[in-house]
């Protein structure tokens, strides 16, 4: 079992014929997803290695039933892409751009507000459940099929927690990168919902780092209402005060946002955190072993 | 990006927000000339710097003649300002404000921040003007009003009334702190700015609402659509590897340990700051070389990142997804080649054609330590530094 993707998900690629929508659609075609179509305005009735383009997102979904959509168009009209996407109703669309303005997403969420779409991104890795279905920019050839959910702000990241539990023959229900900026369409707490509700999925690792207030609110969700063992890390341990942060913008979060906070939130919440990246996978497999005994 | 005070009070009287009248001076004659132009009895000089709390370190003064406003310029100009935000070795006047004094009845505090909670624009506002905003958070919380605008329907006149009240305004002051907020709001979004702060925003002692102060910081992500706030950006305010780095598409961040680090992805380059300290050094930078990076784009933040002559040691961390670790290894290959690298490099790699990458190194006769893993490239980049790594 897994979430939000699984072999019969059908996805289309807006900016199919970038180059990064090139590449990664290829791959993920390899790794075994069925890249159903692509979008290009003004390129529809031609084709990307024999995947259909079309010129708008409603005839891609009309013409073959896709139900997940990824997108790799450049920032300036990613957030346009999203809408389009939401407009005909395609339910997962997942946005791998980087450096999409702020400000269009806070348009583009109000514009979800009641959507029956679901939104990854934006400056995602994407979302994997292995051997069935990738969706994004991630390696494939280092995740496992098992039962472990992953969720994380952070791309390479991921990698990086997915390639130690591999390595220790500990497999993933679903990895989901849910991306790096201020305002990102599927939160951790969004994410956690629905592995608390997989049966496939046994235990989740879930990778947040420095700014905002979304680890200490997951802290909060997983005490009241997770059935399952999180095992947690917080990047940013070293990271100076005031950088990339704007000084009113502490104070939204009551001058929380710092990993020591989040850390001290996870841990009362009776999280396990491990303290070292190089020890996420050892620490989910001493923690399995203990609940296994 | 962050602007200075005279320029985020040009943008915002562009749109229609109340400031004082103003003008630039970088000498001290063009302070003199600044204040008779203003044409009034009193000016205020404020040093022009990115950084707060200018008043208390001396960069802010009254005068009443022109030759004061040249001398007090000329104590100002050229010579660093050393705040409480400034670190101890103070940032260089390059230029001061020569401003219209007003007289100050009351003082408040206004900002607007994109808040991630809410997932809009939101406005918070305080009673308590003057003081760093932290402080009333953690202080007084329940002075802090926070009021989110709705993007569709745009700031609300009930919205901008409430916040009116409960800032103690009163009569005309309403209606002008109305159109001052919708001035401010305005301008926020058509600038893709990321931070408006307004403190103190004062009542004047003839009952006028105005900007005394004035902060402005912009999204990255959205400067591409502002040529003319692109113009505003000050390099002499930024670090000069910093400035080095933005050119080629790199995330720099200068600390201050000695151990450079080179990884791709924001998350990963943090964790990997995280895990030098962990094993008991410290890190010289945040280096993130992005998804994408080419070999000149390597290169090119080797450079960077051997510019800092206090780093003692390398550590390169690359997850190859979409970056191909051959790609990488080719770039450190060149680069180290280029400038005579003279202190120990460590290097892990994972990901797409690892082994080619790897192979590459091998085949180029640079020392290289090779890691296994991220907890083995801390251990021996802190070894390599001659320390005993911890933990």
């Amino acid at each position: 079992m897994s979430i939000l993707v699984n072999k019969n998900t059908r996805v289309l690629t807006q900016g199919i014929t970038g180059a990064t929508g090139q590449i990664h659609t290829r791959a993920c075609k390899e790794y075994g997803t069925q890249m159903v179509g692509g979008v290009v305005p003004g390129k529809g009735g031609t084709d990307f290695e024999g995947i259909p383009i079309f010129d708008t997102v409603e005839q891609a979904r009309k013409a073959t039933g896709a139900n997940a959509t990824v997108i790799y168009v450049p920032p300036p009209f990613a957030a346009d892409a999203i809408l389009e996407a939401v407009a005909a109703g395609i339910e997962l669309v997942i946005c791998i751009t980087e450096g999409v303005p702020v400000l269009d997403m806070v348009k583009v969420s109000r514009y979800m507000n009641g959507s029956k779409s679901r939104l990854i991104g934006p400056n995602c890795p994407g979302v994997i459940t292995p051997g069935e279905c990738k969706i994004g920019i991630m390696p494939g050839y280092i995740h496992k099929p098992g039962d472990i959910g992953v969720v994380s702000r952070s791309g390479t990241l991921t990698y990086e927690a997915v390639y130690q539990l591999t390595q220790l023959g500990i497999g993933q229900s679903t990895c989901v990168g849910i991306g790096g900026d201020p305002i990102v369409g599927s939160g951790h707490i969004d994410v956690l919902k629905l592995f608390n509700e997989d049966p496939g999925t046994r235990a989740v690792i879930m990778i947040g780092e420095i700014g905002g207030t979304a680890e200490e609110e997951s802290a909060q969700y997983i005490k009241e209402n997770f059935k399952k063992p999180v095992v947690a890390f917080i990047a940013g341990q070293t990271a100076p005060k005031g950088r990339r942060m704007g000084h009113a913008g502490a104070i939204i979060s009551g001058g929380r946002g710092t990993a020591a906070d989040k850390i001290a939130a996870l841990k009362a919440a009776g999280i396990t955190v491990a303290m070292s990246p190089a020890e996420l996978g050892v620490t989910m497999k001493s923690l399995l072993d203990g609940k296994a005994a | 990006m962050n602007i200075h005070e005279f320029q985020a009070k040009q943008v915002l009287a562009r749109f229609g927000a109340p400031v004082p009248k103003g003008h630039p001076a970088s000498t001290p004659e063009e302070a003199a000339k600044a204040f008779e132009a203003l044409g009034q009895p009193k000016a205020v000089i404020k040093a022009q710097i990115h950084a707060g709390g200018r008043g208390k370190a001396g960069g802010v003064k009254l005068v009443s003649s022109a030759a004061e406003a040249r001398d007090f310029a000329a104590k100002l100009l050229g010579k660093p300002l050393v705040t409480h935000q400034t670190g101890p070795q103070g940032r260089v006047v390059r230029r001061v404000y020569v401003e219209q004094a007003s007289e100050v009845a009351r003082e408040l505090y206004l900002g607007m921040v994109v808040d991630r909670k809410a997932r809009s624009v939101a406005v918070i506002a305080s009673t308590e003007g003057g003081m760093e905003i932290e402080e009333v958070a953690a202080k007084t919380p329940d002075r802090i009003l926070t009021e989110p605008i709705d993007p569709v329907i745009g700031l609300a006149g009930f919205q901008a009334r409430k916040i009116a009240f409960a800032l103690g305004l009163r009569d005309k002051q309403v209606g002008q702190f109305g159109a001052l907020l919708g001035a401010l709001y305005k301008a926020f979004l058509e600038t893709d700015a990321s931070l408006i702060e307004i403190n103190p925003l004062v009542v004047t002692k003839d009952g006028s609402v105005i900007c005394l102060d004035a902060k402005m910081s912009f999204d990255d992500n959205g400067l591409f659509r502002h040529a003319d706030i692109r113009e505003l950006r000050d390099p002499n305010e930024e670090d000069p590897a910093e400035t080095e780095a933005s050119k080629y598409d790199l995330s720099y961040v200068h600390l201050d340990g000695n151990i450079g680090c080179m990884v791709n992805g924001a998350g990963l380059a943090m964790a990997t700051m995280d895990i030098v300290k962990y094993y008991g050094a410290e890190p010289a930078n945040f280096l993130d070389v992005g998804g994408g990076a080419n070999s000149q784009k390597v290169a090119a933040a080797f450079r960077i990142l051997l510019s800092d002559d206090r780093v003692k040691a390398v550590l390169i961390n690359i997850f190859g997804g979409i970056m191909l670790c051959d790609v990488l290894a080719q770039g450190v290959v060149d680069a180290a080649r280029e400038v005579k690298l003279s202190v120990p490099l460590v290097v892990r790699m994972e990901g797409t054609n690892v082994d080619k990458g790897k192979q590459i190194l091998k085949d180029s006769g640079i020392k290289v330590i090779a890691a296994s893993d991220m907890a083995d490239a801390a251990r021996r980049v802190v070894e390599a530094i001659g320390h005993r790594a911890q933990a």
